[in-house]
């Protein structure tokens, strides 16, 4: 145990990572940020949202897929790469009808808290306003699909930890949407509890809880205190290849 | 022939009825409840016995494994039309795959209907080089002639009327399916007798034969197209080199390597490499694909030699599968090319009773390969390998994330090699005749030839087989081109090409392609073109990750802003960042390359841009009067009064 770990250079600082890690799993377990919306450290990284593009040894990266390697050249913190972060959350924004004022996810949202973090002022593109009818079906769960940015940790939550599949995506393109697993399509009658992974993942504000929105008050949520960017350690994998140093 | 030994994933036993199969756990995904009688009304065929049959019949096929989902899905519809809710539940039950899943993939394929479709089922073939042969009045005049709305379903139920993409008869625009099967050359004439046979109800069969006669024009031939080989010639060259050489499969391998065969579907990776790779892993099976989902607009090479050399491409699947020792091969056709299936299967089962598939191939013993036609139902992004191998195993086709590559981890996790269908056919021909034959042709870094897939403004296109390094230039005087101002080539993802640069060459090393080669002379609009590619990749994106989903849509929008005169020099700034972030950031090539014809365009042809510029200084985004149209239409108004505008 005592051999020196690995390392690869990310902004030009040594970053060590564990054989298996990816760079973002690396980056994540040395305390450093590289902005992701879809990873989560308790399921296989998957790639989806872009945000975690990097730039290694000058080509451009996904960087929560990328397999570390000895001696990689990561750039991650430039104007270059931030500016097209920036212009995806954007995308993210109009894509979906987003309120952060009346939404309960409200600074406890990923999605506000890289917006900030990346010093997103405006939506810029034209909004798509979609159709997307909210599922207050569930006597303890609301869905408001009109948050979901398609990251699918709730179809991974219950498929890998719930064992259910009770989310699923259907259509393609803008036309894809994440729909329900039940003959009606409707939550209430699929086999979800309130007690499953999947019920707690949701990095926006698409999955909720009934009656608790306003526990925490808006001020005092947890990119209220910090923003993201400082809180990287505490997306650091769980798993036993995130042990402390 | 064991087929069913060697599809071990396929097989179920004939005599178990998926359907009287105990819901057991699948069960859970299918609450009890809710069946009540507040659903909407019923259609005819739901929980009749025409349903129940098309189904089982579908499951007999394909058997219930979850893999068989896409398949069992297209062939119930083939018996059915459509595909109603109740027969998803069946199938759901019967794969023991949740309904959101069975349903999630019904909404990604644009083939598959979840709605009735009329019965006949109108599907024009919607690439530029149909546009520029008058499609789009065809479909105006079928559609009043006809009284459906386009996408919609005639109320009588009689018939559906829609676009697809390039349905891979460029060479015959504008060009149509029916029911699946083609009708080429759509004239005014045509589209005539078309709504006639339609309004009489004549069966298709009973329509005449030359409407469906889809000729193959082979303008110019070279090695492949002239090439002779007797089936089985080319495997019994390759069991016999390994035999000489020692090496038994390391012969062929070292053989396609020394070729320097680079892939022919258009990326141009070196086909040795990535089939030693395979044969180094030290999993079992292996598996042998054939890209044949060729969705390219532009590129119908493809369609002529399934037609016309099946023989050679299952030779050359079936040398792969010797040289890589794989015992499980598929062939992926691509929906739009369902016609061509029963000839392809016809092909396959004499070969099987030739011994040149099944077990002991060529009587060598362990030489066990088969191959399988899997039908794809409409989309794009299944042509790029992972997305394909994805809709094999019978799901969405969305590109995997790399690592691991395909050569370790395909099918179900097997180690699998994806070819494309020109690229099987080289590869048979370098065994029969050896590297150093298919070296001479064509340049020292790409050799061989290349068929190129001709069509838009030119006198004859058409399939042109040429070595390799062809100029731009000769490939337009052959084809009898004039006033050409572009050439796309590679279709939408490829390249756009101007007058300057008509003498670069088709090869790996300058202008790399699947073989699409659009013409475009002086009457026509480049932005046009640039703005029908956007709406392509638009509804081609597969959604997966967050620049193509929502970039490519918003081109489409700011292409379409730009077409009404409300654009402005800041929107094509907008343009050229959106297809630069699309490029850097995203997933699999389609992003990759959807902003590529807008700047293409933009750099070589910005005039016809900036002519429709509603202003330069700036313009607001929201469409004040668009934004009546609602109104006007629920008010049946049209006056000046019900308008806003710069007149009002």
């Amino acid at each position: 145990m005592s051999e020196p770990r690995p390392t690869f250079l990310l902004d030009g600082q040594e970053c060590p990572f564990t054989p298996g890690q990816t760079v973002l799993q690396a980056a994540l377990a040395a305390d450093r940020h590289i902005p992701h919306l879809c990873y989560h450290p308790e399921f296989r990284p998957h790639g989806s949202c872009k945000l975690c593009t990097v730039k290694a040894n000058g080509w451009h990266a996904t960087s929560c897929t990328m397999p570390a390697k000895a001696g990689l050249e990561v750039q991650s913190e430039t104007a270059e790469l931030n500016a097209e972060r920036r212009m995806m959350v954007q995308l993210l924004f109009v894509e979906g009808n987003h309120f952060c004022p009346s939404c309960e996810k409200s600074g406890h949202c990923k999605l506000q808290a890289v917006a900030y973090d990346l010093g997103m002022t405006s939506p810029r593109f034209d909004h798509f306003f979609p159709d997307r009818p909210v599922d207050a079906s569930h006597p303890e769960l609301l869905l408001d699909f009109n948050r979901c940015i398609l990251c699918e940790l709730c179809v991974r939550a219950s498929a890998e930890v719930d064992g259910k599949q009770v989310f699923a995506l259907a259509g393609r393109g803008m036309g894809k949407h994440l729909v329900v697993n039940s003959a009606s399509g409707l939550l209430r009658d699929s086999d979800i509890a309130a007690t499953d992974k999947a019920t707690e993942v949701c990095p926006v504000g698409v999955i909720l809880r009934k009656r608790v929105g306003f526990a925490t008050p808006v001020g005092r949520r947890r990119f209220d205190e910090r923003p993201i960017s400082a809180q990287a350690s505490e997306y650091a994998p769980r798993t036993a290849t995130a042990r402390k140093d | 022939m064991d087929r069913a030994a060697v599809f071990r994933d396929c097989a179920r036993p004939a005599s178990s009825s998926p359907l009287r199969r105990p819901l057991g756990a699948a069960a859970r995904h299918l609450p009890v409840i809710h069946r009540s009688d507040d659903l909407p009304v019923k259609h005819p065929i739901l929980d009749s016995p025409i349903l129940e049959a098309a189904v089982e019949r579908a499951l007999a096929d394909w058997g219930c494994e979850p893999t068989s989902l896409l398949q069992v899905l297209r062939v119930t519809q083939e018996s059915l039309g459509w595909l109603p809710e109740a027969a998803l539940e069946r199938v759901s039950v019967a794969l023991d795959v949740p309904i959101a899943r069975v349903r999630g993939v019904v909404a990604f394929y644009s083939l598959l209907y979840a709605e009735p479709q009329g019965e006949y089922r109108v599907l024009f073939s919607d690439d530029v080089t149909d546009r520029m042969r008058g499609s789009e009045e065809r479909i105006r005049e079928m559609s009043q002639r006809l009284w459906v709305e386009p996408g919609k379903l005639s109320e009588d139920g009689l018939v559906s009327l829609g676009h697809t993409s390039s349905i891979g008869l460029n060479d015959h625009a504008p060009a149509l399916l029916v029911n699946g099967r083609p009708i080429p050359g759509v004239d005014a004439t045509r589209a005539t007798l078309i709504g006639d046979l339609i309004l009489a109800r004549t069966p298709l069969a009973e329509w005449p034969a030359e409407l469906f006669n889809v000729e193959d024009h082979v303008r110019r031939s070279d090695v492949l197209l002239e090439e002779k080989m007797r089936p089985g010639e080319a495997i019994g060259a390759a069991l016999e080199r390994g035999a000489t050489a020692g090496s038994g499969r390391q012969a062929t391998l070292d053989e396609i390597k020394n070729a320097r065969l680079l892939g022919r579907g258009g990326a141009g990776f070196t086909t040795g490499v990535k089939w030693e790779s395979c044969s180094r892993q030290p999993v079992t099976p292996r598996v042998v694909v054939c890209n044949a989902d060729e969705g390219e607009p532009g590129t119908f090479k493809d369609r002529l030699l399934l037609g016309r050399r099946a023989d050679m491409i299952f030779e050359g699947m079936t040398v792969a599968a010797w040289g890589i020792g794989a015992s499980q091969g598929f062939v992926y056709l691509r929906g739009e090319y369902r016609y061509l299936l029963d000839a392809l299967e016809a092909t396959l089962a004499r070969r099987r009773r030739e011994g040149l598939l099944g077990r002991s191939i060529c009587g060598r013993e362990g030489f066990d390969f088969d191959i399988r036609i899997h039908v794809g139902a409409g989309s794009y992004v299944c042509g790029e390998a992972s997305a394909l191998v994805e809709s094999l195993e019978g799901k969405r086709g969305i590109p995997r994330n790399r690592p691991p590559r395909l050569a370790e981890k395909g099918y179900l996790g097997r180690p699998t090699i994806v070819n494309n269908v020109e690229s099987y056919c080289a590869a048979a021909q370098i065994v029969l005749h050896g590297a150093d034959w298919f070296r001479s042709r064509g340049t020292a870094r790409s050799s061989g030839t290349k068929l190129l897939s001709v069509s838009g403004d030119c006198e004859r296109p058409g399939i042109y087989e040429y070595p390799l390094g062809v100029s731009v230039r000769q490939v337009l005087g052959d084809c009898g081109a004039h006033a050409t101002i572009a050439v796309q080539a590679g279709g939408p993802s490829g390249v756009c090409l101007g007058q300057d640069e008509f003498d670069r060459c088709i090869a790996f090393e300058d202008i790399e392609t699947g073989g699409a080669f659009v013409v475009f002379d002086a009457s026509r609009d480049p932005f046009e073109i640039a703005r029908h590619y956007a709406h392509f990749f638009a509804h081609e994106s597969c959604g997966f990750c967050t620049p193509c989903r929502v970039g490519t849509s918003l081109l489409r929008n700011l292409m379409d802003k730009i077409r009404d005169g409300k654009g402005s020099l800041h929107d094509l700034k907008t343009i050229e960042e959106l297809a630069g972030l699309l490029h850097h950031a995203s997933h699999c090539g389609l992003g990759e390359s959807a902003g590529r014809p807008l700047l293409g365009t933009l750099e070589r042809f910005r005039p016809a841009y900036e002519r429709r510029l509603g202003s330069t200084a700036g313009e607001p985004a929201f469409d004040l009067d668009g934004a009546l149209a609602r109104a006007r239409r629920m008010t049946g108004r049209d006056d000046p009064g019900a308008h806003l505008g710069e007149t009002s």
